[in-house]
């Protein structure tokens, strides 16, 4: 275990503290406790920053399950760096800010919202620290369940249950999915291990299972990361407390399916359907979140959209970007890898702006008591500070200069226009499409910014309609939207900061095989390009964008605007409906209630699936049938067996409780018997002994039991009684039978030649039997007198607590 | 009318006893010859349940004041520790150890960390079958 | 020898079946008991019959029965003594509670 190691456990070894905190310090909010750690760990993060050189990989192997080949590698190289630093850092201060965000009341299970957060952190780095695929897969659920806890932190309303449910549902089918795709990489690679993977990407690239585990992987990564049409989880997921919208559904956790689109680069890059699949679902994200944020008239879903919207643009940024893998030629290459530049850089943007952005609306509806921008206005002279951090932030979002938005929708604009000059995956047909749909999405991406601006900010201020009277937030809950704001004014200034601590980094890892043996590549960020296409774009973006706010007034009453919710909840809603129906429905065929009934699926299914499997494999065999030699039967043994049958036969048919007990007794013992004569003198023993104390049991609960009555059936249920039970017996025969004939022909050993060589010299004892139960098996033992007086514990419990019929236990 | 039980009571305590001897004696034979914890376990049971069956519970309990879920419980404790045993030699959980010595008395004999694991399921399967029986026996409602 | 008993197991096995299958739920546990004794006579009887001595190196024979299945045997039979023993109880309680031991009066309600 190394430090880095113990960086991913941390916050979870932290969770285990917390609630004792929470008790025991009771007027300190358990915030401060908390904030200690992503603190800690972010600056011990930043000295893995690379300054002045490349970036070495850092790799780390504790083995978990190593007959599996599942290991806890840790694997810290620049693309690792750059979303631990996102995940700590921004941790940090969504920390700082929850402090002041959700007050330290009474019953405010302050707990739980802390150890689901730490739980969330933990799991976030688990997943991007990680280089084993199955490691990766149980945090990435992880954080999927951290997510739906927090969603539903306030489980008293029902959205809150709603929203939280439909984000583990939908997260966790693409999660699961995503499972199957890392096992087919598996059954390609024979390896769990990325970096392995990456090694042998050329070879598995014909392999008839790339296409299938690509489009499952992609499935898990689109769900996450909220990709159309998978995207509605996410508006819903705002219900969750602000700072974990900032967090959580915003800097990280959705970034995640773009991590492992990235981090699968150098895998399935470099062909045309990932391409095709990240750009077409990428741009279709970025243009339905854009336009549909449009018509939101909460402020938080307004940047839920935003946020699927800007989702979309890092995917599809990473699918343009991975035509680099397909050529070899380095000028070419350095054309498309500006658009995986751009990826990491918005990536980063995003998290920044978006981050103060969610902030400032949580201050905005923590001051005033809503979000809704019918009802707000007027905010700028009252809120000045909070005024000024949106200001910076929208202005960043909507990709104006100096703010560090206008440097990466400018590349991702680029990225576009370079991509259409491709000449691979017949790009040169709809190629045109990218900067067209870019620009549409840019153009409204402007409008939403400007109408959250606009009516929060300016025009009337109506403290009617509010629920408190609105006023400046305290200083501790705008230290984190300052923070965030002041690095989009400085990464928009300074771009180069970032250029090769954490862009080119993260390129190298995204596009390992691009560059020759210490090259790097080329970063240099800056606004001024001349006149070129990308500025009449933008020029282009702000003319229309204003347009169109101007032009909102009219369309204001259309049933576009009025209709808030995304048109494909109705899929998911009746879907998730149409599941629940038609499981109570299978299930109140099958649960009849009647035991007969449960007992009658389980053995006829039983009968088909050993028989089906008996004829598939052709292990059917009749052949023991002629060995049979009537000679080598005792007279003492056809007596034994005949009574035992006949005694059997006649079980069925007894009236008086006596009779029976002492039928089933005469069966018991005759089977000792023929342990007697099959040379089992413990079995023998044991079969009497407990056929004894069985007699004893049997007649004192039947003395409390009424008669066996006679039975009336109609013909139809005796009839499939009668079928079932016969195929029972049929089908244990004639297995017996083949596996008798298979004992004779295939001469495999028995494995008890060990248990007779080495009872002495290893157990020191001659009786076998009891040397393989207390030596050889002695946890079976152990674990069968544990069953045993699990039993006792039932019979004392059940007869002395005596559970009423109608009590649910 | 009273009902004289004399000879009855008088074969029971004999049978008993001897089954109990003998239910000793498989228990130790266990390891080289048919017997063991389960065997002499049950014949413990059987025993005992004889003199339940013939006496009364009442009597009985007087006689042998058992409490058969600690029996349980002990028996479970004995097997287990049995079993953490092999850790103090560094071995998996209970691995079995045994050694000849010449003890006064009984000459050269084989001792077994096998035999205190028997007990323990000696122990549990006595006290399963007679708890199971009495709890139902005593049951009145 | 072995087909004769896996004959033998085949009626058990049947009867057994049978018994589970009706109505009462004595005979289930009955029936319970039957497939039980079933299964650890198909075991034995698997394993081979009459080979050589009982599981025992006193014997100083030249063969001697498989001890595994024995073993294992051992095991279910004690456990089905314990799982019979409680199904036992389990009836008795739900007769006291319910006053009957027709499994289809004790079907639960419908709506659960």
């Amino acid at each position: 275990m190394s430090t880095l190691h113990y960086l991913v456990l941390a916050p979870f070894i932290m969770a285990i503290f917390v609630p004792f905190f929470y008790k025991w310090f009771r007027n300190i909010h358990t915030g401060w406790f908390v904030l200690i750690l992503p603190t800690v760990l972010f600056v011990y993060l930043l000295q893995y920053l690379p300054v002045g050189g490349p970036m070495e990989p850092l790799q780390l192997t504790v083995p978990w399950v190593p007959s599996l080949g599942i290991n806890f590698t840790v694997y810290l190289d620049g693309l690792s760096l750059l979303f631990a630093l996102l995940i700590t850092g921004i941790g940090a201060l969504v920390v700082l800010y929850s402090i002041y965000y959700i007050a330290n009341k009474k019953d405010e299970p302050l707990n739980n919202f802390y150890v689901y957060l730490l739980m969330f952190m933990g799991a976030m780095l688990g997943v991007v620290l990680s280089d084993n695929l199955i490691v990766i897969y149980v945090f990435w659920e992880l954080t999927s369940l951290a997510s739906s806890l927090l969603i539903a932190y306030w489980f008293h309303k029902e959205k809150s249950r709603y929203g939280a449910q439909k984000s583990m549902f939908i997260t966790v089918t693409g999660g699961f999915s995503m499972l199957a795709g890392f096992s087919l990489l598996y059954v390609m690679t024979n390896t769990f291990s990325i970096q392995e993977i990456i090694a042998q990407a050329g070879t598995i690239i014909n392999d008839p299972l790339f296409i299938p585990a690509m489009l499952l992987i992609l499935l898990g990564a689109f769900t996450k990361s909220a990709q159309f049409p998978f995207h509605i989880w996410l508006p819903d997921a705002m219900e969750a407390p602000t700072p974990v919208s900032a967090y959580l559904h915003s800097a990280t956790m959705v970034k995640a399916g773009i991590y492992l689109v990235a981090r699968l680069t150098p895998v399935f890059g470099g062909t045309a359907q990932w391409f095709w699949l990240l750009t077409i679902f990428g741009l279709v994200t970025l243009v339905w979140g854009s336009v549909s944020a449009i018509r939101q008239k909460d402020l938080k879903a307004i940047l839920a959209f935003s946020t699927i919207s800007q989702l979309g643009l890092i995917m599809s940024l990473l699918g343009l970007g991975s035509a680099a893998v397909h050529y070899d030629v380095a000028e070419v290459d350095m054309l498309y890898a500006t658009a995986v530049m751009a990826a990491v850089f918005h990536l980063v943007n995003h998290a920044t702006f978006k981050g103060s952005l969610f902030m400032v609306v949580g201050i905005v509806d923590h001051e005033t008591g809503t979000r809704d921008i019918r009802n707000l206005g007027g905010l700028m002279t009252i809120m000045p500070i909070t005024f000024t951090i949106s200001l910076i932030g929208l202005a960043s979002m909507a990709g104006l200069p100096p703010f560090n938005g206008f440097l990466s929708k400018e590349m991702f604009f680029t990225g576009t226009l370079n991509a259409t000059t491709l000449d691979i995956f017949n790009v040169s047909t709809w190629g045109f499409l990218f900067p067209v749909l870019a620009w549409v999405a840019s153009v409204f991406t402007f409008a939403y910014c400007m109408i959250m601006f606009f009516r929060t900010f300016t025009g009337k201020y109506q403290p009617e309609k509010l629920k408190k009277e609105a006023h400046e937030a305290p200083v501790g809950m705008l230290i984190s939207p300052i923070v965030l704001a002041s690095l989009v004014v400085i990464f928009g200034l300074f771009p180069n900061l970032l250029g090769y601590t954490i862009i080119e980094p993260a390129m190298q890892s995204i596009l390992p095989n691009l560059l020759g043996e210490g090259d790097r590549f080329y970063v240099n960020i800056y606004h001024w390009h001349g006149l070129n296409p990308e500025l009449f774009m933008t020029i282009g973006v702000v003319l229309f964008g204003m347009l169109v706010v101007l032009n909102l007034k009219r369309w204001q009453e259309t049933t576009f605007f009025l209709k808030e919710r995304d048109p494909l909840n109705r899929v998911y809603d009746s879907g998730l409906d149409g599941l629940i129906t038609g499981s109570q429905r299978v299930t109140n065929f099958q649960m009849t209630g009647l035991l007969r009934d449960y007992f009658a699926f389980m053995m006829v299914f039983m009968i088909f699936l050993v028989g089906w499997t008996f004829i598939q494999f052709d292990a059917l065999s009749f052949e023991s049938l002629a060995m049979f030699d009537a000679g080598e039967v005792t007279p003492f043994l056809w007596i034994i067996t005949l009574v035992l049958i006949a005694a059997t036969v006649t079980m069925p048919f007894i009236q008086q409780r006596i009779t029976g007990i002492i039928v089933v007794g005469v069966i018991g013992f005759l089977i000792a018997l023929l342990f007697v004569v099959f040379r089992a003198p413990d079995l023998a023993l044991t079969q009497l002994l407990v056929e004894t104390v069985m007699v004893v049991l049997l007649l004192l609960a039947f003395y409390h039991l009424p008669e066996l009555r006679k039975e009336k059936f109609t013909p139809r249920f005796r009839f499939t009684n009668l079928v079932i039970s016969v195929g029972m017996g049929l089908m244990v025969t004639i297995i017996a039978f083949s596996v008798h004939a298979l004992r004779q022909t295939s001469g495999f050993d028995p494995i008890s030649d060990f248990f007779v060589e080495a009872s002495v010299p290893l157990a020191g004892g001659y009786n076998m039997v009891n040397v393989i139960l207390v030596d050889f098996r002695g946890l079976d033992t152990l674990l069968e007198v544990l069953v045993l007086a699990i039993a006792a514990l039932g019979v004392v419990t059940l007869i002395k607590h005596k559970f009423k019929g109608g009590e649910d236990v | 009318m009273k009902t004289n039980f004399l000879m009855l009571h008088t074969i029971t305590r004999i049978v008993a006893f001897i089954i109990l001897s003998f239910s000793v004696f498989l228990f130790f034979a266990g390891h080289n010859n048919p017997g063991g914890g389960f065997i002499g376990g049950l014949m413990t049971a059987s025993a005992l349940l004889l003199l339940y069956v013939s006496f009364d519970l009442k009597t009985i309990k007087r006689v042998i004041p058992f409490n058969y879920s600690t029996m349980i419980a002990v028996g479970l404790l004995i097997a287990i520790a049995t079993g953490l045993n092999s850790f103090l030699f560094g071995d998996p959980f209970l691995t079995q150890y045994f050694e000849y010595y010449d003890l006064p008395v009984l000459g050269e004999t084989e001792l077994t960390t096998a035999l205190p694991f028997d007990l323990g399921i000696y122990l549990v399967v006595v006290g399963v079958a007679l708890l199971t029986i009495l709890t139902i026996a005593e049951d009145d409602a | 020898m072995e087909i004769l008993m896996i004959i033998t197991v085949g009626v058990l096995v049947s009867v057994a079946t049978y018994m589970i299958l009706t109505k009462s739920l004595l005979r289930v546990v009955l029936g319970i008991m039957l497939l039980s004794h079933g299964a650890h006579l198909l075991l034995l009887t698997l394993s081979g019959l009459g080979e050589g001595a009982p599981p025992l190196l006193g014997e100083q024979a030249e063969a001697y029965s498989d001890p595994l299945p024995q073993a294992l045997i051992l095991t279910a039979i004690v456990i089905s003594f314990g799982v019979t023993a409680f199904l036992l109880v389990l009836a008795y309680r739900t007769y006291k509670e319910h006053k009957t031991d027709d499994l289809d009066e004790l079907r639960g309600s419908a709506d659960e």
